[in-house]
């Protein structure tokens, strides 16, 4: 049994954490509601810096053209980027985007995945759709052959980057019904493509994302990321991967929000004394500290498993994300109690950091989905 | 024990149904139904309509042109208002300085600012918390220093809710510094147009402008809006929080924001079945419904008190934390019950009824709602000073 960072994460955790404390400033202008002059939603200054620090290419294995890429890796680069509350999109240009196109790509198309280590491309993954809640496999988008071309039509929902990603991965389906997990196709689609048609918007918790239509969009048949109808399997990988990234970024924000909580308490002064010394109030801080640890706990877990069978890696990521999403709740919302009015305001960090950790609840599966999928994975 | 209500009670709300029903208009019923911002010019509307009919202050006693209705009454005519998505009134006129100007104030003051109120010519503000002064308002450092013929003031106000369309602003403010906390401070009413005054705006975490800080430099306020006596604006400010609590259990929003719920997790599928079947969220719901139906009991029952004249005392506190708590579950529940799609944040779609929901009907203001509902536990007496004022009572010493 061994707790601590390698010596490269920990390495990695210092540079990455020291980075994002001193362009704070930038990431926080950013982040902020309302930003419209924000076209892409995140600062392209950042992101070329990060891929410079080596923070993308952690996130791939040697093998996809990284240096790491294994559980442990994931979680150290999206802890710390939850603590700075960063929403820059690592989560859908690597992990979800270049993961695909690393697992399913032929040799050209791979050639994208050395780009995105780069910081020169970026992706977005067009799965999710009006009707397909958390569903991986409820794809009504369908892919109609027609001689050498192929037609998607269909709608894309919440669509996290897709107006600053240079290729959307576009999930369609070839055969079978909507709900079936053979017969799903992944398609890599130039953003500006005829009929491919963005309605972009902000993101509550920071970011942007469209909804995307598919209008007939013609393409030809080299564009499908390996055989068709059979990207399930890789789907499910890069979404199990994701799920690990993301509980990690929601530990981090929690750890930022518990802090920032503790700092108040000890300053807040009301009734002549600090407010931390009141011992209803230290008692709801202790609660915070002990959920804290559990998802920490919880988020090894998961990616302590990302390498073993499919069925241990299922249990073990529907835990830690049901676990992350009610232990992130109650630090949420008890941080902005504990902190009073001032947590309600936009500029202060914590509604920011709040809301990144609230609103992941509301990726790949919520607190009662992930509950349901770990009742089926313990009846398997 | 009776559980119902009697027939001049029910005859009351088959008027009030009878008037939403006619009055209300649907643009606005709809705006509000979908979570949207109405605006001022939507509020001063409704606030014209209801003055017509006569129903603009349930609370105030007939001589001074309100309803006089009893709690029950009140209690029917503000349920029956959330089950028709009628607009809120805003209460800092109406519900809250009118009842202390009533009681205390001059009667210069009342024939002056009371029919103002009525008429929407005035639209007031409440000037209570402080950056230093939250939980602990009776620390407030704002100062009004007597010269002559007028007070000046200095000093800030923060939380300022609608501050930016108000003239009037009604405030605490300290008048004898060297007095015990509670004993120095004094009710001042503010024309708002007054040099020295400032509003800035504070943006919330779900991007809304509802809430302001209100900066007073040098301002010169004439002795005559003082209300009462001065060093006496605690007791008068005590009294405007026990009284007018009746809707403090929000049952109505309650009601509302569930059924808004149940609507839309029937319409998301989920694992090829309505959400609104799935075994997980309905017993979510399910705990919402049957806490908020026992809570609507507590509340009748202490308003059917109310009505036969006796003063709640912590039961007003009981029915802030637990309403708000219900109130609370039920935004997460709606956030929940929009999936992905409580993740966009559109302006546009978050004012009047126009612009489509990105997602099914309700899911863009589901989230943000979620947030901004955050502050039910924080203002009016944190939910923490509601169980130190409980628990005072009820174990005594220093809580």
């Amino acid at each position: 049994m061994n707790f601590d960072l390698t010596e490269e994460r920990q390495m990695l955790q210092d540079s990455l954490r020291r980075f994002l404390r001193d362009n704070q400033d930038a990431l926080r202008a950013s982040t902020r509601l309302g930003n419209a002059e924000n076209s892409k939603g995140f600062d392209a200054n950042i992101w070329s810096k990060l891929a410079e620090l080596g923070v993308i290419g952690a996130l791939f294995s040697e093998e996809d053209g990284g240096f790491a890429g294994a559980g442990f890796d994931l979680t150290t680069v999206f802890e710390e980027l939850g603590r700075a509350g960063a929403v820059e999109p690592l989560l859908d240009t690597a992990i979800l985007g270049g993961g695909l196109i690393a697992a399913l790509g032929n040799d050209t198309q791979k050639e994208l995945v050395e780009q995105v280590i780069g910081g020169e491309v970026h992706l977005a993954l067009a799965h999710g759709e009006p009707n397909s809640r958390y569903d991986l496999a409820q794809v009504e988008t369908t892919a109609k052959v027609e001689g050498d071309d192929i037609i998607l039509t269909g709608r894309k929902a919440v669509v996290i980057n897709a107006e600053a990603a240079d290729y959307l991965i576009v999930s369609a389906r070839e055969s079978g019904a909507t709900g079936d997990e053979e017969g799903i196709s992944l398609f890599l689609v130039p953003r500006d493509s005829a009929g491919l048609i963005l309605r972009g918007y902000a993101l509550l918790a920071g970011g942007r994302a469209a909804e995307v239509d598919l209008d007939g969009l013609r393409l030809s048949a080299d564009a499908r990321l390996g055989a068709s109808g059979a990207a399930y399997a890789a789907l499910k990988r890069a979404s199990n991967r994701a799920e690990v990234a993301l509980a990690a970024e929601t530990l981090g924000a929690m750890e930022a929000a518990t802090e920032m909580t503790r700092e108040y308490l000890l300053t807040r002064q009301q009734f002549g004394r600090p407010i931390g010394s009141f011992q209803a109030l230290q008692h709801r801080m202790a609660t915070l500290l002990i959920e804290l640890e559990q998802a920490r706990s919880a988020v090894i877990n998961a990616a302590g498993h990302l390498e073993t069978s499919a069925d241990e890696q299922a249990l073990q990521i529907s835990a830690a994300r049901n676990l992350v999403g009610r232990a992130g709740r109650l630090v949420a919302e008890e941080s902005i109690q504990l902190h009073g009015g001032i947590a309600m305001t936009e500029e202060y960090e914590l509604a920011h950091i709040a809301k990144r950790i609230v609103m992941a609840d509301h990726r790949f599966g919520d607190t009662d989905t992930q509950l349901e999928r770990f009742i089926d994975q313990s009846a398997a | 024990m009776d559980l119902n209500y009697s027939v001049e009670e029910q005859a009351f709300r088959a008027e009030v149904q009878e008037f939403l029903a006619q009055k209300l208009p649907k643009e606005m019923s709809e705006a509000i139904r979908l979570g949207r911002e109405l605006g001022k010019e939507g509020h001063e509307k409704w606030h014209a309509i209801l003055n017509e009919q006569g129903w603009l202050a349930p609370n105030w006693p007939k001589e001074f042109g309100g309803c006089e209705w009893n709690a029950v009454q009140r209690h029917i005519f503000e349920e029956e208002c959330c089950r028709a998505h009628a607009p809120r009134i805003v209460p800092f006129g109406l519900a809250m300085l009118a009842p202390v100007l009533q009681k205390f104030g001059s009667k210069a003051q009342q024939d002056h600012y009371l029919p103002r109120i009525l008429s929407g010519e005035d639209w007031w503000c409440q000037g209570y918390s402080e950056p230093g002064a939250g939980s602990d308002l009776a620390s407030l450092k704002t100062r009004a220093v007597r010269n002559g013929d007028h007070y000046v003031v200095n000093g800030q106000k923060t939380w300022t809710t609608l501050g930016q369309h108000a003239n009037w602003i009604f405030c605490l403010v300290r008048t004898d510094p060297d007095a015990k906390q509670q004993s120095g401070i004094s009710f001042l009413l503010i024309d708002m147009d007054t040099p020295g005054i400032e509003v800035r705006p504070i943006i919330l975490l779900d991007g809304t402008h509802e809430v302001n800080e209100v900066w007073f430099t040098d301002v010169k306020v004439p002795v005559e809006n003082l209300v009462g006596e001065e060093n006496k604006g605690w007791t008068y400010a005590k009294y405007l929080l026990t009284h007018e609590r009746t809707n403090i259990a929000g049952v109505g929003f309650s009601r509302a924001g569930l059924d808004a719920v149940k609507r839309m997790a029937s319409t998301q599928m989920h694992r090829g079945k309505p959400l609104s079947e799935n075994a997980h969220f309905a017993a979510r719901v399910a705990r919402a419904e049957i806490d908020l139906m026992a809570m609507s009991t507590t509340n009748l029952r202490i308003i059917s008190r109310a009505a036969s004249g006796q003063a709640p005392g912590v039961e007003s506190s009981m029915l802030k934390v637990k309403g708000t708590e219900i109130r609370q579950e039920i935004n997460d529940l709606a956030r929940r019950a929009a999936g992905a799609y409580a993740m966009p944040f559109v302006s546009e779609a978050l004012e009047g009824a126009n612009e489509p929901d990105m997602g099914p009907e309700g899911s863009a203001a589901a989230a943000p709602q979620y947030f901004n509902n955050r502050k039910l536990s924080i203002f009016g007496g944190s939910n923490e000073v509601q169980k130190n004022i409980i628990a005072k009572v009820k174990l005594g010493g220093g809580a």
